[in-house]
């Protein structure tokens, strides 16, 4: 199968390239599985992977202009010849290894992480399993950024713009019943930009590889905003 | 060159449950705390663990800390030191609770407290009926304490260096530790941080086999350090084989699975753990169940066209239970085995999941060595925690659920004692220069140019020669073998060369230097488990196929120097309560 992959070495190359290699397919075969073996043919290709099962987020990948992870796509899904790029609209480090730093920030700045104000109990705050279905489609985002260097209004203002994966963690923490920080969360989301500069597009929704809905999640910010004004 | 150093109070090594655990004590003390980590901290193996972590909160069954105790020694086939389990089973309820403060999402029951499954190896009672103790969400447990561990950090404000490669300890003449020479992935610039204090929280190396549930950065770094710095590695033979990983690919299907009223079955249908377990039959200890896949496979009675491995049954749990339960699990059958457990059952076979030994440790974390005077001197600023170290609290056999306890557990207790460490010794000790020097030059070596052996195929052919050697059942001739050809290994590891020498994000150098981990961590295993003749926990051997505790009831420490294999007793005696004296292991 032919793999045309992204190639950028900054110690040696003064722009990028596409490279063509020839992949033998293997039952089973994930797309990391293809690139692992072009790294075997070719050791200066640099990509970065880890579990190889979904769920440490490091492969999200550009493959035939849909980004995905690498690790739970199968080769046999794709069209030929298959186009493998880095993650859009981030700086390149080199090959398929972009610089996350900006994305990371902007969940940084969520403040993504619970806020009690009670005096904790000796045991569990409780919390009913009602209260704890809210969670579900929201804890489990892997952070591999899929969603977010996938839209436009990221790419246009990544400095300003929180970004689906920012804002879903955000109402994660909204939406926690055992959270104490509801005003102060939503007073630092208000502006043009950090929330409002979602112009619901959908693109997170379409590429999340945990189908996660980083979209609904921003309307209920929303509805929460308007509840609070009324 | 000059080389950049940064000063800190303490150095983590390693952002998993361990290392973010110890930093959040260190951050919350206001102390100077620097995490380094190859990959970004929430890509961490931790984010794999799905079955849940082990408490005795009585949440679901009558519970008590000393039966979780008890299930722990006896689970460890009496191995495990007895004053670490019974201060990681008492700290196990406070730990969860701690977690469920700091914001981790565990599944609930109808009263709002935490959810609580059945695990392989746990009984109410010492030995009684089965108990429910391993506090889960859903079955991402381990990636909803790693999320909230990092968030906490954030909000501590630890200070990381992610993707920075640790290469080596860096050791004054009286083997106090200084701090670590680390390397920058993007950059590839080395850079020196000095701290008073050095935790190495590097987690597994299950990457030494070819089938294995571990991630491609599980290479124990941490363990090869602790070797190159003089530290032995002790009971490194005991490599628990996880009986249900995803047939020819390696992936974890959890334990919870079985917890939840799942089974096993082999060609013919049979639920055939009743033969070798009749009491817990499918929730025996791990070493049990994966023993008796592999023999129903070799005796024949295996499934699918090569006959190699067994079905586990899931269909009959229901949809809900299933989507609601194990929606991890479904996800993973579906991508790699190609089922959806709802209506078919998961083609199953053991994969190389979890070392129980590791870097020698007393209960506060402390790396401990024989030097001049007993078996367990402390080495100064030198701390261990999670997978890459040895408490033992695990043993010859980790059950399910004791894993995350064990580094959040041992995680916390290191960052609280290096709090009491630095009251003590609040100053660095002075740079050694030629250590420095001597570490540098593992980074160097990869400068050599030329022809020579490829690092990726030497990785490929090491890993099929553990698999083979060091598998699940072991023989003294399969086993001499496998030291024989790991030491063939290890000598080409001079030959090897690398054709990429740019200096932005060198994957290949990173390998290269992993790959002379993995080689140094492979040959503490075979040899280890080559010397123990007896069969203990997950060391099992066909040549000597009972347990020997009159001559074996010790831990095995494995020495890089002169490839040396000495002993030292096991920690009989508990800090509060009676000795459980060693007794037949049966489920």
């Amino acid at each position: 199968m032919k793999f045309i992959v992204f190639r950028y070495n900054p110690d040696l190359d003064a722009t990028p390239r596409m490279q063509e290699y020839d992949v033998e397919v293997t039952r089973g075969m994930m797309l990391r599985d293809a690139l692992l073996e072009i790294k075997r043919q070719d050791e200066s290709f640099s990509f970065r992977h880890s579990c190889g099962e979904g769920v440490c987020g490091s492969d999200g990948l550009n493959v035939n202009g849909t980004n995905l992870l690498g690790c739970i796509t199968r080769v046999s899904d794709l069209k030929e010849p298959v186009k493998v790029r880095p993650l859009p609209g981030r700086p390149v480090i080199r090959d398929l290894v972009v610089d996350m730093s900006q994305f990371y920030q902007q969940y940084r700045a969520v403040e993504p992480y619970l806020i009690r104000r009670d005096p904790l109990p000796e045991q569990e705050i409780l919390q009913s399993p009602e209260e704890r279905d809210k969670l579900d489609g929201l804890y489990e985002c892997i952070m591999c950024g899929c969603c977010s260097t996938s839209c436009p209004s990221f790419w246009w203002n990544p400095d300003k713009f929180h970004g689906p994966q920012a804002l879903l963690q955000s109402w994660r923490f909204l939406a926690d019943s055992r959270d104490q920080a509801t005003d102060e969360r939503l007073d630092a989301l208000e502006g043009p930009y950090k929330l409002f500069r979602c112009h619901t597009i959908m693109n997170c929704v379409d590429v999340c590889p945990k189908h996660l809905n980083p979209t609904k999640a921003i309307g209920k910010i929303k509805e929460l905003m308007l509840e609070r004004a009324i | 060159m000059t080389l950049v150093r940064r000063h800190f109070d303490a150095l983590i090594i390693g952002a998993g449950g361990a290392g973010l655990n110890a930093a959040l004590q260190l951050a919350n003390a206001n102390l100077r705390v620097a995490v380094v980590s190859k990959v970004f901290p929430t890509r961490s193996h931790t984010v794999a663990a799905q079955g849940g972590v082990n408490a005795a909160l009585a949440n679901v069954l009558p519970d008590n800390w000393h039966w979780h105790m008890f299930d722990t020694v006896k689970g460890s086939d009496y191995l495990g030191d007895q004053d670490a389990i019974e201060f990681m089973c008492r700290e196990a309820i406070p730990t969860v609770y701690e977690l469920e403060h700091n914001g981790v999402p565990f599944s609930r029951l109808d009263n709002g407290r935490i959810y609580q499954r059945a695990f392989g190896g746990q009984s109410q009672n010492f030995g009684g009926a089965q108990a429910a103790r391993t506090c889960a969400a859903a079955d991402r447990t381990g990636h909803a304490i790693l999320h909230t561990l990092y968030q906490q950090n954030i909000r501590a404000r630890t200070h990381f260096f992610d993707e920075y490669f640790a290469v080596d300890l860096i050791a004054d003449d009286e083997g106090a530790i200084l701090g670590a020479l680390v390397l920058e992935i993007e950059t590839g610039e080395p850079l020196l941080i000095e701290s008073k204090t050095t935790l190495l929280a590097t987690g597994g190396c299950g990457q030494v086999f070819r089938t294995t549930s571990n991630a491609h950065i599980n290479t124990g770094d941490g363990m090869a350090m602790a070797l190159r710095a003089g530290v032995p590695l002790m009971d490194m033979e005991f490599f628990q084989f996880h009986p249900t990983g995803i047939a020819g690919k390696g992936m974890l299907i959890t334990e919870g699975v079985r917890g939840e009223g799942g089974y096993l079955v082999n060609k013919d249908g049979e639920r055939f753990m009743e033969r070798y377990a009749p009491n817990a039959k499918d929730l025996a200890s791990r070493d049990v169940v994966s023993r008796a896949i592999v023999t129903e496979v070799k005796e024949g009675r295996g499934c699918g066209p090569e006959g190699d491995h067994v079905m586990l049954k899931v269909d009959h749990l229901g949809e809900e239970i299933v989507s609601k339960r194990l929606p991890g699990i479904r996800e993973s059958s579906q991508i790699f085995a190609g089922v959806d457990p709802v209506v078919e059952p998961i083609p199953v076979f053991p994969t190389a999941h979890y070392v129980m030994g590791g870097i020698p440790t007393n209960r506060y974390g402390r790396v401990v060595v024989p030097v001049q005077h007993g078996p367990e001197e402390v080495i100064p600023g030198l701390y261990a925690a999670g997978e890459c170290a040895c408490v033992s609290v695990h043993g010859a056999n980790r059950l399910g659920g004791n894993s995350l306890l064990d580094i959040l557990v041992f995680g916390r207790a290191a960052g609280q004692d290096i709090i009491e460490f630095l009251k003590e010794n609040p100053n660095h000790r002075p740079m050694d220069e030629a250590a420095v020097e001597k570490v540098m030059s593992r980074l160097t070596r990869w400068e050599e140019k030329g022809e020579g052996i490829s690092v990726q195929d030497l990785r490929a052919e090491f890993r099929k020669v553990m698999e083979d050697h060091a598998g699940v059942f072991r023989t003294d001739e399969i086993m001499a073998e496998g030291v024989e050809k790991v030491k063939e290994i290890r000598e080409k590891l001079k030959d090897l060369r690398l054709q990429d020498q740019s200096s932005v994000f060198n994957t290949a150098r990173v390998e290269a230097l992993e790959l002379e981990n993995l080689v140094d961590i492979g040959m503490s295993i075979v040899l280890s488990a080559l010397n123990r003749q007896e069969s203990r926990g997950a060391h099992s051997r066909p040549d000597y196929p009972d347990r020997d505790d009159k001559n074996w009831m010790k831990h095995s420490l494995y020495f890089y120097e002169e490839d040396r294999v000495e002993y030292k007793p096991v920690r009989t005696k508990p800090l509060f309560v009676e000795t459980f004296p060693p007794k037949e292991r049966v489920y």
